[in-house]
């Protein structure tokens, strides 16, 4: 760690783990929901798991981003960050807005949560992964406005390099889109043609930049591969993640009230998105080969190079998948959807949280620039465990799809809905079942923190 | 990568393509939003309507059902509802004013919300609204 004020990044990556964790108890929930209807029904009803396991998914991620921002930019600038208090303090005001929401959640019918924070007032509750409460919406711009003059003050003042213009960029980006969460119209198309404003333009837009250049910063960190030959890279991937991504937007319209020439527009560009993640894993490929040292940090070099893999599968592959209006005509709002989303989450920004992580952590704590080897073999434990098992996660839920699709959809005598769910809840238990072994790896990951090395050492 | 897409290349690519499909794409919501009137069905938006999607909005049916395809998949699509159900606002009042409060063994199934007889024709007519945009005949059947 070269200088001080990059300490402000641990309890952030402390409190991502900690979300991360919670996140996935209710993934197991709902998933137990999905096979037996009434489990804890009518205590934890499957919409409010649902809201608690995206939410928290959300904001760990936000988490991890603004810990690997405050972690990287002093280091890329050259100076100290412009006020490590105001990160402490935003860090808190986060944590507990956060938890005090996902608590609303579980403690409060959602229709009371909505009645005591205003909504009437100013309604902007209850649309998909934009369930918090008005105030809550308000407190996250806050923070995030006081992150951006923190790192925007650091950035301006010190060194400007590719990696910390285009992080901010995304990060930018990220709070800028997140203001169309305060626009909810009567009208049931406008809501939806902008709530995509906040969600695909920050999963397929900006968050790819913020993706790009931490990815960028740690390889670059790991292998001592010429900076100018990564920041090309950079340039070329999030140059084609914005020219197919923008107007990608369009494969959300085909369904709900657009003009039909989206449908021609959504295709071409959304086929073209996988571009960006398959440069993306050329681009992680090549440069570890090309790595001019043997940095002692390999679980750090496996997660960059897992990122690239599962990104590129997740995003690209699943997402393609899907895409194309005649082909999403069939698929849309079915268990496909759900096998993507959760491959690509997981692939792209999960992955590139684990990947800072499992590079400032040690050094965060310490150590000259690794953990023990045997700390990193139990991470990397966590590492398989993890991304071996959303494999067949996602492998499961396609299948469901495939079949929802047929039996719902496709077939000379439709069936409803919930007939359908009982004749491929097969699908259902072995999704279950793999989720189990996910949370194994969760926690394999999280043990790999306290291993304690020969000389017994904590890790 | 040859010499040809330098550095300087690269970056004025990602600053020229973003910026030229930005403004593309700002041009084609514009378009969009003025051709909305033909499709999103706003004749139909009462005060009541409105009022049903708040209610819509503050049950978070969004975290059990989809809405034209978009929301959570363990409930039945509800953008075409009304007409699954004859299209009738009564039938989908029925359904919802019916859930047992304490669940259904084994089963998934529907919280009781206690809605009063306002609400619940609020909400069907919200659904009644929401099944008139043009969707370019999506769903593929009455199944949603």
């Amino acid at each position: 760690m070269q200088y001080q004020s990059q300490s402000v990044a641990k309890p952030y990556f402390i409190a991502a783990i900690g979300l991360f964790i919670g996140q996935i108890l209710f993934g197991l929930v709902m998933g137990l929901q999905y096979v037996l209807g009434d489990f804890l029904f009518p205590t934890i009803p499957f919409n409010v798991a649902r809201m608690v396991h995206t939410n928290l998914l959300i904001v760990w991620l936000l988490f991890g981003f603004m810990g690997a921002a405050y972690y990287l930019i002093p280091e890329e600038a050259e100076r100290e960050l412009e006020s490590p208090m105001l990160a402490k303090l935003m860090f808190w005001i986060f944590l507990v807005a956060g938890s005090l929401t996902v608590l609303g959640y579980l403690l409060l019918p959602y229709a009371g949560l909505a009645k005591i924070t205003g909504n009437a007032l100013f309604p902007t509750m209850g649309r998909e992964f934009l369930e918090q409460p008005t105030i809550t919406k308000v407190g996250i711009v806050v923070v995030a406005l006081a992150f951006l003059y923190n790192i925007g003050l650091t950035i301006l003042k010190g060194r400007k390099t590719v990696v910390n213009i285009v992080l901010i960029t995304g990060l930018i980006g990220l709070a800028l889109m997140f203001l169309f969460s305060f626009y909810n119209p009567d009208n049931v198309v406008k809501d939806k043609f902008y709530w995509w404003w906040v969600v695909h333009l920050w999963v397929e837009g900006v968050w790819e930049l913020i993706l790009g250049s931490i990815l960028a910063y740690v390889l670059i960190k790991t292998t001592g591969v010429d900076r100018e030959v990564i920041e090309k890279w950079l340039y070329i991937i999030i140059a084609m993640t914005l020219i197919t991504g923008i107007i990608g937007t369009g494969h959300h319209y085909y369904w709900i009230g657009t003009p039909d020439y989206w449908q021609w527009f959504g295709s071409v560009f959304s086929a073209l998105e996988p571009i960006p993640f398959f440069i993306m894993v050329v681009f992680a490929f090549s440069v570890v080969n090309k790595r001019r040292r043997e940095h002692p940090n390999k679980a750090a070099v496996l997660w960059a190079l897992g990122t690239g893999v599962m990104a590129f599968l997740g995003a690209g592959v699943w997402g393609f998948l899907h895409t194309l209006a005649p082909v999403n005509y069939y698929t849309h709002g079915t268990q496909i959807t759900a096998a993507h989303g959760h491959m690509s989450f997981y692939g792209a920004y999960v992955m590139i949280v684990l990947t800072i992580i499992s590079y400032a952590m040690p050094l965060l704590r310490g150590r000259a620039a690794a953990n023990s080897n045997k700390a990193q073999v139990v991470e990397m434990w966590g590492f398989w465990l993890m991304t071996v098992s959303m494999v067949f996660l996602t492998l499961f839920l396609t299948a469901a799809g495939i079949l929802q699709i047929y039996l719902q959809r496709a077939s000379d005598t439709p069936l409803p809905f919930i007939v359908v769910q009982e004749k491929i809840e097969l699908f259902y238990w072995l999704r279950e079942a793999v989720g189990v072994v996910f949370f194994i790896g969760l926690m394999v990951y999280v043990w790999s923190f306290f291993v304690k090395d020969e000389e017994g050492k904590s890790a | 990568m040859s010499e040809v897409l330098n550095k300087t290349v690269a970056r004025n690519i990602y600053y020229g393509g973003s910026l030229f499909f930005l403004l593309l794409f700002l041009g084609l919501t514009f378009h969009t939003n003025a051709n909305f009137p033909e499709r999103d069905n706003r004749g139909a938006i009462t005060e009541q309507v409105a009022q049903g999607k708040r209610l819509w909005e503050e049950n978070n049916c969004i975290g059990c059902h989809t809405l034209l395809g978009e929301g959570a998949y363990f409930a039945p699509e509800l953008g075409n509802v009304y007409k699954r159900f004859g299209n009738s606002t009564e039938a989908v009042k029925a359904f919802i004013k019916s859930r047992p409060a304490q669940g259904i063994p084994n089963r998934r199934s529907m919280p009781q919300f206690n809605f009063s007889d306002d609400e619940l024709e609020a909400l069907a007519q919200f659904l009644k609204y929401v099944s008139e945009i043009k969707t370019a005949n999506w769903p593929p059947n009455i199944q949603g």
